[in-house]
């Protein structure tokens, strides 16, 4: 057999068959669920008289709605209040493996609670209703978000209804600078590709960078591939993986892991497998990244400048930034380092995980937050990973900060709670979108690693950490 | 789901690229749990003057008179003209939903997001992408002047102009199927019960760490 791709070993065995015009139905080992998208697809069952085909492949939580904080006065607004009450019936009435309700200690983003629970293994096809789906692809798994009609597709015939992608090989080779983390690789690959670069494409991220970052550092970079326009994401898997899956609850044990990790070691892409095609990023040339527009390909490097729309030539990028610059209350030429913030938000499925809080904690440590930045938002991306940093004292790091230590959830990553930014207000955010309104209408969002958004905090502008 | 097979529309040109799934309908209206309802709340934040909420009475809300959509020689439009890369961002169907809520029941790009595209199959709006210089062309053209139609022929695969230019676009076997019969995907998987039980037994057999109760 000739030499294959990641891709090629995980499409090709999750195959149930194939038409003629390429279509093929595709077997899912693994759906998440959350409360937004699934609704509709539960009451399509239930109109359709559907059994789920295997409720063993679902794990759910609820997570776009819930408050980060007051839990004990429940969810306020009505319309949150009944979605996430909706998902605690439909999960009661079909069943499910995990369901972990709002003020669980294991709720969370569903693309945390996946994988700290084992629930996400390597060579899994996982999908979820959600375009962030593309995180679980640090396993070595084939995982992407999928629609609400797709949803109830999965639920009703445990396979979906698709079209083998093209194969796209990212490789960053080197090593990774002091302060450059895989948040600023991702936004960079996003810089260079731009947010269409890598539409109709599986992507695998490969090279030694890659390869010496932690899981965690793999999913913030798994997750960001759908904001290059890839569906799904991708990263071989190697002992690092294997040795976060070890012991994990729903992870196999004795003879059976056994068997399971002598699979696991093929999921990489042969010698001489062919990719449709590669880009190639220097990790030495990879410094930390903040977004100045209205799209996450709107980026730049710390010590540059606010680009100027007169010197695009294309007429279409051209008018978009010069769109964003006025959303933006932005001016050409400005340094970076010269815009002032009002909130800062650590948290959301790019940037939650226990790493994470480590390295924003590290530069608040000791420190306070300006007094220009109203709120700087602590969000965990889940209740274990909420112990464990207030198990190493983190929490009582930020709170010293002045910072907001809260509840887990997505909260301010999209605002569909009540965690979000008024209208003109400009925020340094660990999320993956600085779309127009995303994190509240009118609000205005920078994206940047953890470690650079505290040191935003604490600095009240945005500051190379490289230099702190 | 609805079937498509021909349609003579007016055309309404949104001259942005990059159009996200956050701007086509934003999060305050996914919280809902129906598939329908999302049209009047299609682009809200650029449609609207205020902020707009679930549960409001939207016929009384300031119009943004410069958004193309709230243009009167856009009424009822059929055929959504837009840049490239239009529906990026987040899986949400709700998307797709309040376009076709709207009245839309076609969108031409030059491109689009992979899950934004896939998402309008299985809601009878059929998206069309056809090369930049044509996009550029029909976005001339409609602007040009009053009551710009398109018609667009599922079964031939063209897309004709008033004055009779034809472009072809591509789509799979599957989906134009689907499309053309108004097929419920759901059913028509199901037909193949069986071979999905056996490749399920196969896999079991391999894999059994996959299958844990």
């Amino acid at each position: 057999m000739s030499a294959q791709t990641l891709y090629d070993k995980l499409w090709n065995s999750h195959v149930v068959r194939q038409e003629e015009d390429g279509t093929c139905l595709i077997y899912i080992d693994r759906h998440l669920i959350h409360e937004v998208t699934s609704p509709q697809a539960f009451e399509g069952l239930r109109t359709a008289q559907r059994q789920p085909w295997r409720v063993s492949s679902v794990v759910a939580t609820a997570d776009h709605n819930t408050p980060t904080d007051h839990w004990d006065e429940g969810i306020k607004d009505p319309i949150s209040r009944q979605q996430v009450e909706t998902l605690d019936a439909n999960i009661k009435f079909f069943g499910a493996l995990a369901y972990f309700p709002f003020k669980d200690k294991k709720q969370g983003i569903v693309h945390v609670v996946g994988p700290e629970n084992g629930a996400t293994l390597p060579g899994m096809t996982v999908v979820c209703g959600d375009s962030h789906t593309s995180t679980h692809g640090a396993f070595g798994a084939l995982a992407h978000g999928i629609g609400t009609s797709e949803v109830e597709h999965v639920l009703a015939t445990q396979t979906l209804v698709a079209k083998k992608s093209k194969a796209m090989l990212i490789k960053v080779e080197g090593e990774l600078g002091a302060g450059v983390t895989a948040k600023d690789v991702a936004l960079a690959i996003i810089g260079k590709i731009g947010t269409a670069g890598g539409t109709g494409y599986a992507v695998e991220f490969g090279g030694s960078a890659i390869r010496s970052l932690s899981m965690e550092g793999r999913m913030t970079l798994c997750n960001m591939a759908i904001e290059a326009g890839a569906r799904a994401g991708m990263v071989a898997v190697d002992q690092i993986t294997i040795d976060y899956v070890e012991g994990r609850p729903f992870a196999p044990t004795g003879a059976t892991w056994d068997a399971a990790v002598e699979y696991w070691k093929t999921l990489v892409s042969d010698d001489g497998a062919v990719f449709d095609a590669v880009v190639e990023l220097p990790a030495a040339d990879i410094e930390p990244q903040v977004t100045w527009g209205t799209s996450p390909e709107q980026v730049v490097a710390i010590g540059a400048r606010v680009p100027n729309p007169a010197a695009e030539s294309d007429a279409v990028k051209k008018n978009s930034a010069e769109r964003a610059l006025q959303y933006m209350g932005l001016s050409a030429e400005t340094p970076i380092t010269e815009i002032a913030i009002d909130k800062v938000f650590i948290g959301s499925c790019t940037n939650s995980r226990i790493e994470d809080l480590r390295a924003a904690a590290a530069i608040a440590r000791g420190r306070k937050k300006a007094d220009n930045v109203k709120l700087a938002l602590v969000v965990p991306g889940s209740g274990l990973v909420k112990a464990q940093a207030e198990a190493e004292g983190l929490d009582q790091v930020f709170i010293a900060a002045g910072f907001e230590w809260r509840e887990p959830g997505c909260s301010m990553c999209l605002a569909m709670n009540a965690d979000r930014l008024e209208p003109g207000e400009r925020c340094a955010s660990t999320s993956n979108r600085n779309f127009e309104g995303r994190q509240g209408q009118g609000g205005r969002t920078h994206l940047v690693s953890p470690a650079m958004a505290a040191a935003a905090a604490i600095a009240g502008h945005f500051v190379d950490v490289r230099q702190w | 789901m609805k079937a498509f097979t021909q349609l003579n529309g007016l055309v309404c040109p949104l001259n942005r690229a990059n159009v996200d799934t956050d701007a086509i309908i934003p999060k305050q209206f996914l919280k809902s749990i129906k598939r329908s309802g999302f049209g009047p709340n299609l682009f809200d934040e650029w449609r609207y003057l205020d902020h707009g909420e679930p549960g409001m009475d939207n016929s009384g809300r300031p119009i943004n008179p410069e958004f193309v959509l709230n243009f009167p020689r856009y009424a009822g439009a059929q055929v959504l003209l837009a840049r490239e890369n239009f529906g990026c961002g987040s899986s949400r169907e709700h998307a797709p939903w309040a376009i076709d809520d709207y009245g839309f029941r076609v969108v031409i790009a030059p491109s689009f997001a992979d899950i934004f595209f896939n998402n309008c199959f299985k809601n009878g709006l059929l998206p069309i992408v056809l090369p930049a210089d044509v996009v550029d062309q029909l976005f001339r053209e409609t602007e040009a002047g009053d009551g710009y139609r398109l018609n667009v022929d599922l079964a031939a695969q063209t897309v004709t102009t008033p004055s009779g230019a034809s472009f072809g676009f591509d789509i799979t076997t599957h989906r134009k199927h689907c499309l053309l019969n108004g097929l419920d995907e759901i059913g028509l998987t199901l037909q193949h019960a069986d071979e999905i039980k056996t490749f399920e037994a196969a896999y079991r057999a391999r894999q059994p760490w996959l299958f844990v109760e």
